[in-house]
Parts: structure tokens; C-alpha cells; sequence
């Protein structure tokens, strides 16, 4: 079933690693074992780098008002204008990957600059140095997001990228549930040892960074590399060095000119739109307090819920995403959003109803969070592969803050009922259209 | 590099940022040890009763090092440096009125901390529990003892979040009626309606059972507003006033104003407001005060500053004269009982 929905295209695009392409790997008994080595380390360093960053993340509230006794309003004021920021470094990121095909160097500068930013914590006492040194962090997220993914792109086969992707997420995920317990682990055993809390944070990055040099394959064009002779001249993309060098070379227009190819302009359009119509997380987490009346101490959890299902469905759907196709998976992740909106819009008002709402909204990222890229990775030829996945995630990144932006003013015009009933008409009118221009076969 | 190269390298990476990070959790759980031994010179202090209904004490947070830091403590008015009583109920924040008290407080779990605001009788034993969403900053109490305020800071949740919002909740002690934020309140701003996404409310002083100050921030900008808790609306009164603190005659508040010129990590000075001729006197304190004060009588106002341990307690004339004097050391949140 699977074959015949990946169409003709999947023989057409072997510029990805050619180990391990079988049937048998797509059975979801072979699910562990079909994941490439190179996936598997790129996950172990984002869940070791996600405890890190949660640590960081859970103390941090506490450490500014209670270790140094600070008021943090008007410490997110800044937010607003690294967000923008933070996309165009992304772009960046990935375009400065492709050139000279260096997806591991970009990487690791963007993952040490996190890690450095951890002591940098040591010696900041004030909001707006602290808001510089997050700053500085989120940098490096940017850095290293496009990268990492075109390396998880690059490493797996065509039909098993939804399931590398899905793994990939939820080892990220598991470290980002992590993190926060680590965290008050050392409060507990030192009252008031945020220094500690750095410090360890810190430690457990330079392991991530140190597990990213050893473990991940670095060097040029990390796929082709292992069998040229395969790829040259079957679609055009670069294979191995020689190739590579005989490629034009990337530039910023090239980049550009990615959004020539009709499929990766239907998916940034698709992508974008979509992120329009995505409430942020914050927006959610309140209308299910607000609108289903969870007490005061649950709220601080409802994030948890969202990142445990996450955990769990990423890589079942992504799995499901390699058989019956990543758009549609990409397309159900909405649906799922657009269910719990409609639950968040019901009259009634209990815990176990918010329970399914941030099951489904965990279910959305599962459905789209990795799902995106390994539908974009078919898309982008593998030479721009970091550039095509950093401009569809920019895209839709910005387009979330965007609507961020309008529904928080919207909500207190109109009320959280009626923005919400407008952002579930927008969701659904987006992804009726994303149904229509993402019909017809995927390329794998 | 081979497999087997590669595996020593973290291994001994391994050993190496686990021995720092060990360390650097010794150090900082010895330090947090130390904490359990009084620091010398410090104030002494004791096991005993403290009650919010006696006459003439003072009822504070005790940061002094030792087995008792972080108790409520009870010291004379008259000798408020002198020897401390302590009761075994632990407040980051701490107000009392009229023999009610507030504690707000916090609880450790496995993912996290949890906070309640605790509504104590006057033998400190709690009445009601209400969980609250963020940290604790302020709280108050009605002078009848019949209304509490608490403010708290709740944090965002995006990654590495850093977007902070405050949200302020009054309680009616009488029926534990709960009105959770302020932000349901109807704003009236220069005489109009006013919505916004960004209003955050904070420091509440009451001038009765049905009515109070407390500050509005919105658009960069904070403003002074009365609340009417019968009609539920804030109404604006002037600009740039954070933390009032209305004296027991209730004809003038203590607050502080962030001052143009100021250091921006300082930028707070304390000011006196007279109700009547909306007149601003700034205060003899030069230093940048980020507290709420409390009159300890109609002339004095009290507030925190940080010392050697924890936040020592100063007060000031609340008419521009005098000077500065220290009070206290290692205590917060002081209450006038009786």
C-alpha cells in the first residue's frame, strides 16, 4: 500500500542512504532497528541537549525573583523581536550548512554556543544581561535546527524518514520532560542552588556537543559519499565530492530559488498558512483553564500533558506517515487541532475533557512537528537540503508568531470565544485549501 | 578516530563533567548546610508561641541564618533587633491584620514546585488553602482583617520562556468568595473603558473591606488605580505609582516611583502621595527600593533591602524628613499586631 502511494518518484530520488531500503524495515516490529546510527546519535544529543535547556527553563522563574530578587515583568518585552530574529538566523543557519555541504561544523557551533551560554548564566545578575545570554541561546537553536534535520533527512532512507523524524522528536521530547526533574532533583538536594542548576546544565550540554563531534558522521555530503557511483547522474543532485564541487554552487539565490520547485512552494505556502491558524502553546494551556475551569495548580502541568503524548505518538505517527503518506499525516495533525479547538468551544466544563484536548494537541505534534520536514526533505534536492527545510520551518514559525500576535489582541476585543471560533474557521478553510494543493502523489 | 577511541574520549568526558557537576551540587548543598548554623552576631532566636492577636509585636519572615531561618518570628515593637520567638510556619511572603494572616507559601514536589496562599487565624493555624499559580511578591490584608490580596508572577512556557504576567486574586475571608484576578475587573482608564492583552495588576493596599489602591501596568506604562470591589472596577488615578501602601489614616500612600536618570537596574525611589492635594514628596531613603512598605505607625514607614543575609528591614519618615535607619537585619514582610 505504501509502494503504491510513494509513486515512481521514491525510485527517483536515491540521493538519500540507500542501506536498509526494504520492505521489511517499514514493519513496525523492525521500527527500532531500521533507524540509521546517525539518527539515533543526532536524538541522544537533542535529548541530552533538551535537559539542559528544561533545566535552565524550569528554574529560571524562580531564580530571578527568589535567588536574585528581580521582578521579571517586562523580561519577555524583548520576546517579540528575537522571534522574528530567531527565524531569519534559522535561514541562515541552513543556508551556511549547504555551503560547502557542512551540516556537522553549523551544528556544532550551534549547539556549543548553547552550551556556553549555561556559565554565562553564572555571572549575569540583571534582567536585561539574562535576557541577552537566552538570547544568545536561542541563537544557537536556530543555528543548528535546520541542520540537524537535513542530517536526519540525509541519513535515512525515503520511506523510512517519517519514522526517523518521529524518533528523533521523541527523544527530544523525552529530554524536554527530563529536564525540569533534574533540575529540582539538585534544588532538592541544595536549597537554592541555582548555581548548581548551571552547572550541571552546563555539563550535560558539553556532553551533548561531545556526543554530536564523536558519534555523529560529519564530513561532506554524509550519504552519498558511501556509494557515488549509485547516484551520479540519476537525478541531477549532487553525489560525493567530486559531484558536489561539480554542482553549481550554493548561494543565497539558489536558496532562493528553491521556491521555483512547485512542491516546495506548495508546502511553504501549506506550511504557512497552517501557522496562521496555530494558537500558540500559552493561548491554549489558558483557554483550557479558562474555558474548562482546571484549577490554579493544574496549570503549571497542562504543558506536560501536551509533551507526554507527543512523546509517545511521535514516532507511531511517523510510521504511519511513511505508509500513507506525510502530507496527509501532516494534514490529520491539523484536524486533531481543529477537534480540540471545537472541544475548547463546547459548553462543557470538566478535567477529563481537558485531558483529550491536550491529547490531541499533543497528537498535532506528533502529526506535524517532524512529520513537516521528512515531507519537505522529499522536496528539497538533497544540496539544499538544510536551506529548503530551514525556509518552510521559517515560514511556518513566523507565521505562529504572527498569530500569536493578533489572537492575544483579538481575545481581549472579542472575547477568547469568539477568537477562537475565528481561528478554527481559519483553520479550517487553511486546511481544506492544503487538502486541494497538496493532493496527488508525494515525493519521497 | 576509531569506535574505541571515540569511547574512552567520553568516557573520560563522562567522568570529568560528572566529577564538576557533582561538585558544584556539594558545594552548593554545603552552602545551603551552612544556613542551618546561626551566623555569628545574629539576632537569637527561639522556640515559642506567636500570635497574630497579642498588642505591641512585630511578626515578620526570620532570615537569619540558623534552625529557625525562614520561620515567622515575633519580636517587641519597641525592641524590633532584639530576641525572636519562632513559630514553625514557613512564608516566602507574610501579612497580617486584625488577627488574620497570609502566608504564602510553597511546596516541593517531584516536577515541580507548588505554591498555596494560606489564610491563618491568629495562632497561625490554617483556615483555608488556596493554590496559586506562580511565585509569590506581594500580599495584604484588609485593616478589619476581613479581605486578603495576593500577587503572584506567573512565567511562560515557551522555550527558554521568558514571558512573565503577574496575576493578582482578593479573597473575602468571611464567605471565601475568591475573585482569582483582578483582570476580570472593568478598567476605567482617563474615564473610559479600557481593554487591553497586557494589563497586569499588582500590589494591593486596602483602604477598607471595600475598596483598595493597587497598581495597573499596560502598554509600558503604570498607573495608580482605586478598586471597588462591590462594582469590580479599577479606575485610574495618576501614572507611574507601583506598590502603594496607604497609611492607617488613609490619607496618604507610600510607593515607589521609577525615577528618570536612575540606574536601570535601580530605577525605584520611594515617594509619598498625599490623597488630597495629589501631592508627591519624595522620601529621605536614596537607595532604590523594589518592596511594598508597611507603616509601622502614622509617621514611619518600613521596607526591604538587601543585606548580609537575606533582606535587612529600614525605615524612614514618611514626610521627606530624617534619615534612613536600619531596624532589623535578616527580616522581611514585617506585621504590627495590635
Amino acid at each position: 500500500m505504501y509502494l503504491a502511494d510513494r509513486g515512481p518518484t521514491a525510485a527517483t530520488a536515491p540521493t538519500d542512504a540507500d542501506q536498509g531500503r526494504t520492505d521489511r524495515a517499514a514493519q513496525p516490529g523492525r521500527a527500532l532497528r531500521a533507524i540509521p546510527a546517525t539518527v539515533l546519535a543526532l536524538g541522544t544529543v537533542s535529548l541530552i541537549t533538551d535537559v539542559s535547556s528544561e533545566m535552565v527553563t524550569a528554574v529560571l522563574p524562580l531564580y530571578v525573583v527568589a535567588g536574585l530578587g528581580l521582578s521579571p515583568l517586562g523580561f519577555g518585552v524583548l520576546d517579540g523581536v528575537y522571534n522574528g530574529v530567531s527565524g531569519l538566523v534559522r535561514l541562515f543557519g541552513g543556508h551556511l550548512a549547504d555551503r560547502g555541504r557542512r551540516h556537522k561544523a553549523v551544528a556544532v557551533v550551534g549547539y556549543g554556543l548553547s552550551a556556553l551560554c549555561k556559565p554565562l548564566l553564572l555571572f549575569v545578575h540583571t534582567l536585561p544581561l539574562i535576557s541577552g545570554v537566552l538570547a544568545l541561546d536561542r541563537t544557537g537553536k536556530g543555528i543548528r535546527t535546520a541542520p540537524r534535520d537535513a542530517m536526519i533527512s540525509l541519513a535515512s532512507t525515503p520511506e523510512n524518514r517519517g519514522r526517523a523524524f518521529g524518533v528523533h522528536r521523541a527523544m527530544d521530547t523525552g529530554g524536554a520532560l527530563l529536564g525540569p526533574i533534574v533540575a529540582f532533583l539538585v534544588l532538592g538536594m541544595a536549597a537554592d542552588g541555582y548555581d548548581a542548576v548551571f552547572t550541571v546544565s552546563f555539563c550535560i550540554a558539553a556532553l551533548g556537543v561531545l556526543v554530536l563531534v564523536l558519534f555523529v558522521p560529519g564530513g561532506r555530503a554524509p550519504a552519498v559519499t558511501a556509494n557515488p557511483a549509485v547516484t551520479d547522474g540519476t537525478d541531477g543532485a549532487s553525489g560525493g565530492d567530486d559531484a558536489a564541487a561539480a554542482s553549481p554552487p550554493v548561494t543565497l539565490r539558489s536558496a532562493m530559488a528553491l521556491l521555483r520547485i512547485p512542491d516546495v512552494r506548495r508546502l511553504t505556502v501549506t506550511a504557512t498558512l497552517l501557522g496562521l491558524t496555530t494558537v500558540s502553546d500559552a493561548f491554549v494551556y489558558l483557554m483550557v483553564q479558562h474555558r474548562l475551569g482546571i484549577s490554579e495548580r493544574l496549570f503549571p502541568l497542562l504543558p506536560l500533558g501536551t509533551a507526554f503524548f507527543f512523546l509517545v505518538l511521535a514516532m507511531p505517527l511517523g510510521v504511519l506517515a511513511d505508509r500513507v503518506g506525510r502530507r496527509r499525516v501532516f494534514l490529520g495533525g491539523h484536524l486533531a487541532l481543529l477537534l480540540a479547538y471545537g472541544l475548547l468551544l463546547t459548553p462543557l466544563h470538566n478535567d477529563a475533557l481537558a485531558f483529550v484536548v491536550l491529547a490531541l494537541h499533543g497528537t498535532f505534534y506528533a502529526a506535524t512537528d517532524g512529520v513537516l520536514p521528512a515531507a519537505a526533505a522529499g522536496a528539497v534536492p538533497a544540496e539544499l537540503r538544510a536551506s529548503g527545510l530551514a525556509l518552510i520551518g521559517t515560514g511556518q514559525a513566523l507565521a505562529r508568531f504572527c498569530c500569536s500576535i493578533a489572537f492575544g489582541a483579538a481575545w481581549t476585543v472579542i472575547g477568547d470565544q469568539a477568537v477562537l471560533g475565528i481561528a478554527m474557521a481559519g483553520l479550517a478553510v487553511c486546511a481544506g485549501w492544503a487538502a486541494y494543493a497538496l493532493r496527488g502523489p508525494e515525493t519521497a | 578516530m576509531t569506535a574505541r577511541a571515540r569511547l574512552i574520549t567520553l568516557v573520560v568526558a563522562v567522568a570529568l563533567l560528572g566529577t564538576v557537576a557533582f561538585a558544584s551540587v556539594m558545594r552548593a548543598s554545603h552552602r545551603a548546610g551552612a544556613l542551618d548554623t546561626a551566623q555569628p552576631g545574629g539576632p537569637p532566636v527561639s522556640a515559642g508561641a506567636v500570635s497574630l492577636a497579642g498588642a505591641g509585636r512585630m511578626v515578620f519572615r526570620n532570615m537569619a541564618w540558623g534552625p529557625y531561618r525562614d520561620d515567622l518570628v515575633s519580636v517587641p515593637v519597641n525592641d524590633p533587633g532584639g530576641a525572636r520567638v519562632a513559630a514553625p510556619v514557613r512564608c516566602l511572603r507574610f501579612y497580617a491584620a486584625a488577627g488574620t494572616g497570609v502566608c504564602l507559601r510553597k511546596e516541593d514536589g517531584p516536577l515541580q514546585e507548588t505554591y498555596f496562599a494560606s489564610i491563618l487565624d491568629s495562632r497561625l493555624r490554617t483556615l483555608h488553602d488556596f493554590p496559586i499559580a506562580g511565585i509569590p511578591t506581594r500580599t495584604r490584608v484588609s485593616p478589619s482583617g476581613h479581605m486578603a490580596a495576593w500577587t503572584v508572577f506567573v512565567g511562560g512556557d515557551s522555550y527558554a520562556g521568558s514571558d512573565f504576567s503577574t496575576r493578582t486574586s482578593i479573597v473575602d475571608t468571611r464567605t471565601w468568595a475568591l475573585t482569582p484576578s483582578l483582570e476580570t475587573y472593568k478598567i476605567i482608564k482617563e474615564g473610559r473603558p479600557y481593554h487591553a492583552a497586557d494589563v497586569n495588576f499588582w500590589g494591593v493596599t486596602f483602604a477598607d473591606d471595600g475598596h483598595f489602591y493597587a497598581t495597573l501596568a499596560t502598554k509600558g506604562q503604570t498607573y495608580l488605580v482605586h478598586g471597588d470591589v462591590a462594582a469590580q472596577t479599577l479606575t485610574t488615578m495618576r501614572t507611574n505609582v507601583e506598590c502603594p501602601s496607604l497609611s492607617p489614616d488613609a490619607t496618604r500612600l507610600v510607593f515607589k516611583k521609577r525615577v528618570p536618570d536612575a540606574d536601570p537596574d535601580e530605577p525605584w525611589r520611594l515617594y509619598a502621595l498625599d490623597l488630597k492635594t495629589m501631592e508627591e514628596t519624595p522620601l529621605a531613603e536614596s537607595r532604590s527600593v523594589d518592596d511594598q512598605v508597611v507603616w509601622s505607625d502614622e509617621h514611619t514607614v518600613m521596607y526591604g533591602l538587601a543585606g548580609d543575609y537575606g533582606d535587612d528591614l529600614w525605615s524612614v519618615p514618611a514626610d521627606g524628613t530624617g534619615k534612613a535607619e536600619r531596624v532589623a537585619v535578616a527580616a522581611l514582610n514585617p506585621a504590627f499586631i495590635g
